[in-house]
């Protein structure tokens, strides 16, 4: 396990843990079906217990959380899963082959947590999934399906980047929130080939 | 109608959604193209259908402990599935597995040597 990129300090590390142990108690409990005083100080226990056994990596968690924003982006987030599904399941039953194409998104805020925060929810939202990262410019290589031509595909880029967006508005900083309502100078043109 | 009845139906409907988005899936499986667009029907349609499918059993079965093992298996399901899809797509690309005649672009392509000795490879013996 590499500590070299754990720029964090002890009270960033105690509140990562803190959370760490909630999140495991939390499944413990789910697990039982019992919130009981007795079982959930039993959960911490064997949570504490993971997590020195089995530390996890630090996770920098720059931002807070913003209520309004957490529920724009699940409504949101429900609303893309439950049309997107029906549209692949329409394209399963369609003839023909749709066609695709992999598109190259540059995130604005090019951190470990939104970017894998942002590919977890891209690659939920049928049609669209993750081919490839990387990680050193914050760019997702993202497989489209049923992209019928140039325009649309721009279409579902932009769509990416408001995702990000909204993502951010829900738990960015105040800084990663100027980076994505600015509008961006190093963006990356493509001229249609 | 009571209460119970209307339960009852919503429950029935989710059903019956989730079973047939997890066919569509199924269908799609077998008619798309090649293994990219393949994970999008293992991945997806499947994904709202377990989630309708548990609404609509955790309606019916309505106890507390069973709900409670009901949202781990959606939080998980959630949590793993784009994962898993992640690697199989990479890999898959990587190996060249992909119908490029049916790509109508990749941004990929020309980037990809960037990947080629990516250091999470394991290093050569």
């Amino acid at each position: 396990m590499s500590r070299l990129q754990a720029p964090l300090t002890r009270r960033e590390r105690l509140r990562s843990r803190i959370t760490a142990v909630i999140g495991l108690v939390l499944v413990w409990d789910l697990l039982w079906g019992d919130f009981s005083l007795l079982n959930t100080v039993f959960g911490v226990l064997v949570a504490t217990a993971i997590l020195v056994v089995f530390p996890l990596p630090p996770v920098k968690f720059g931002g807070r959380l913003r209520p309004v924003g957490v529920v724009r982006f699940a409504a949101r987030f429900l609303f893309d899963l439950v049309v997107a599904s029906f549209q692949v399941a329409l394209l399963a039953f369609r003839p023909g082959r749709p066609t695709n194409a992999i598109v190259a998104v540059r995130l604005r805020v090019p951190s470990d947590l939104n970017m894998t925060l942002v590919a977890e929810a891209v690659s939920l939202v049928p049609g669209s999934l993750i081919a490839e990262a990387d990680h050193q410019t914050g760019t997702l290589y993202i497989h489209m399906l049923g992209v019928r031509d140039e325009a649309h595909l721009e279409r579902l880029r932009a769509g990416v980047l408001l995702l990000e967006a909204r993502l951010i508005r829900a738990i960015g900083s105040d800084e990663e929130l100027r980076k994505v309502s600015a509008p961006r100078a190093g963006d990356r043109e493509e001229s249609p080939s | 109608m009571t209460l119970q009845g209307v339960l009852d139906a919503v429950a029935a409907v989710c059903m019956i959604a989730g079973a047939l988005l997890s066919l569509a899936a199924g269908v799609a499986l077998l008619r798309f193209p090649d293994l990219l667009s393949r994970m999008h029907a293992a991945a997806k349609p499947q994904v709202l259908g377990l989630l309708l499918m548990l609404t609509g059993c955790a309606i019916r079965i309505a106890t507390v402990v069973d709900i409670t093992t009901m949202v781990l298996i959606a939080v998980f399901q959630l949590a793993t599935a784009p994962v898993a899809a992640h690697m199989v797509g990479r890999a898959a690309y990587r190996d060249g597995h992909t119908r490029t005649d049916l790509l109508i672009a990749d941004e990929l392509a020309p980037d990809m040597e960037k990947f080629a000795d990516a250091p999470s490879d394991p290093p050569p013996p």
